[in-house]
């Protein structure tokens, strides 16, 4: 256990640096869709939320499971969705968003 | 074998992550980044689908489905005003979803025949308080930005640090307690209560104009407590992702604190909003002896329609005016008399980092046109005309020149410097930081006073009856 919780510790520390290298070049411009779009990434807890639910648990580990998937779930696509139509916004097919946006 | 390759396809999703998140940096390929991450997100999800751990997918499939079916319909519904509100909000979901899986996890393995080592004890407190936290945190941020129950100024109350003291105290000693005896309901609901409790004490006390800070620091949150997650099921793909958001949630708080000159502790535990600097005192009172000019807004359509080169400063008035779409309207009618319009965004203008990029370009407004503090600064000095819509502060040239101004230092926008300076604004109250501003009584500046939209309407129909 102490193994795997340092190895975990290693992996944290070198992917915030990751994150640091390359967030730090995002322009200003772009940093709504970036907050939401690194916020959909942090919904990768759905992993776990599935695997606590799929497990055979208590039953109240189950309840709090499934909440926690249908909480994972929307920080996922609400995440991505948003993203999507603030970047189309900015994107080269700009067009064919116009009429969405106005809606 | 089956759980090595599932470590391989979490570890090529958090690749694809970083891929995603690095296409972001340019305007043309960021939709395609986005989308490449959402790629990266089903992978996860259906390699976790594999987990040899999972014996039922019912509960698993109803879960996803509503979650969808509410994320879809939440991201459609959003107006791009409300985005930030939005944003705090599905933070608040990732957190409570980390809050809840510690708990599952917690209760399993207090199960008779389970055992929960030291280790898988302190990540699941650890996550738990962290979850907390971003949720109750989220939830009481998007409120204040909403303007629903909890007022938008800080709310302050005498011992409130002794108070987040003692909670953090709480937690801790709740998980020393859970140390000697694991399966203590009561303790685990304390600690989780508490930190709640320090979640909404963090939030409530910072005003509306700082929630920017706020989103960013709860989006670092939610990542951490996404990594803590990792490190609860013991899954690297979860705690390299958790990591990658929680450095951009604290690249973007810090940006936001220089761009207000203010440190991290000042914005969680300043209290700042309640800074009532008089007016400046003296000098405030020798500057409104000096008085403001106006201007018509016939004089003012000539100013721009003749000019070569116009600079556009939006505030955060302008959104809260809905008056973007004019301004574009203006912009193009400009534009097409052969004026230069460019837009100086502020990092701090609107209500979270890039806000106001998003509203403009809701209303058109081509993104090579919008530029930032550093790259508009060295363009006011060929301005015709600066105008001003609905900013304050940011404009204030007090920033570079008087030690004694609260907002000395702030880096601002150098609309002074234009040869001509046009200030749109509702009436002659102070800013946020409620300090006269120099800029309204400089020689070369003329007040335009009334509502933001109403005027821009104006002015459109008086530069079109130019020649």
């Amino acid at each position: 256990m102490t193994d795997a919780l340092i190895g975990g510790i290693v992996v944290f520390v070198l992917a915030s640096f990751v994150g640091f290298e390359v967030i730090n070049k995002v322009p200003s411009l772009l940093h709504t869709p970036l907050t939401s779009a690194s916020n959909a990434i942090s919904g990768i807890t759905i992993v776990g939320s599935m695997v606590v639910v799929g497990m055979i648990t208590p039953e109240l580990s189950n309840v709090f499971g499934v909440i926690a998937v249908i909480f994972a779930m929307i920080n996922v696509v609400g995440g991505y969705l948003v993203s999507d139509r603030m970047l189309a916004m900015f994107g080269a097919d700009k067009k064919k968003d116009e009429k969405e946006a106005k809606s | 074998m089956m759980q090595h390759v599932a470590e391989l396809a979490y570890l090529l999703a958090a690749i694809i992550f970083i891929i995603g998140l690095k296409w972001l940096s340019s305007p043309v390929r960021a939709r395609k980044g986005n989308m490449l991450s959402a790629v990266g997100m089903l992978i996860a999800i259906l390699v976790t689908l594999l987990d040899k751990q999972i014996v039922s997918y019912g509960l698993i499939a109803i879960g996803l489905l509503v979650g969808s079916v509410l994320g879809v319909w939440m991201a459609r519904a959003v107006k791009m005003t409300a985005m930030p509100q939005m944003v705090g909000l599905l933070n608040g979901f990732g957190g409570g979803a980390s809050l809840l899986v510690a708990a599952a996890e917690w209760y399993r393995l207090i199960q008779p025949g389970q055992l929960l080592t030291t280790g898988t004890a302190v990540t699941i407190y650890l996550s738990s308080l962290v979850g907390g936290v971003t949720i109750a945190g989220s939830v009481v941020a998007a409120l204040k930005l909403q303007g629903w129950v909890v007022p938008d100024r800080p709310v302050l109350f005498p011992g409130r640090h002794a108070l987040s003291i003692g909670l953090i105290l709480t937690v801790i000693a709740m998980g020393v307690y859970l140390g000697y005896n694991p399966g203590t309901m009561w303790a685990f609901i304390v600690l989780n209560l508490a930190s709640m409790i320090l979640g909404i004490q963090l939030v409530i006390a910072i005003g509306g104009a700082d929630q920017p800070v706020v989103i960013c620091l709860l989006n670092s949150y939610s990542g951490i407590a996404a990594a803590m997650t990792g490190f609860v099921i013991n899954n690297h793909g979860l705690i390299i992702t958790g990591a990658l958001v929680g450095a951009s949630g604290i690249i973007l708080t810090n940006i936001m604190c220089k761009a207000m000159n203010r440190s991290i502790w000042n914005v969680l535990f300043g209290g700042v909003g309640v800074v009532v600097a008089g007016s400046g005192g003296d000098k405030g009172a020798a500057l409104r002896a000096k008085g403001v000019r106006t201007i018509t807004q016939e004089d003012t359509a000539a100013l721009l329609g003749y000019g070569k080169l116009v600079i556009v400063v939006p505030g955060y008035g302008m959104a809260v005016a809905q008056a973007q779409h004019q301004v574009r309207e203006l912009a193009d009618l400009l534009h097409k008399r052969g004026v230069e319009v460019l837009y100086a965004i502020h990092p701090v203008a609107g209500r979270m980092p890039g806000h106001m990029n998003v509203l403009l370009a809701e209303a058109n407004v081509p993104y090579e046109a919008l530029l930032d503090l550093d790259a508009i600064n060295p363009n006011f000095d060929r301005a015709d005309v600066a105008i001003v819509i609905g900013a304050n502060d940011v404009v204030n040239p007090a920033a570079r020149h008087d030690t004694s101004s609260p907002i000395y230092g702030m880096p601002i926008l150098d609309a002074d410097k234009a040869q001509h300076i046009i200030v749109m604004k509702r009436s002659m109250n102070p800013g946020f930081a409620g300090i006269e501003n120099e800029l309204f009584y400089d020689s070369k500046t003329q007040m335009l006073f009334g509502d933001a939209k109403k005027t821009l309407l104006g002015l459109i129909n008086e530069v079109r009856t130019l020649e």
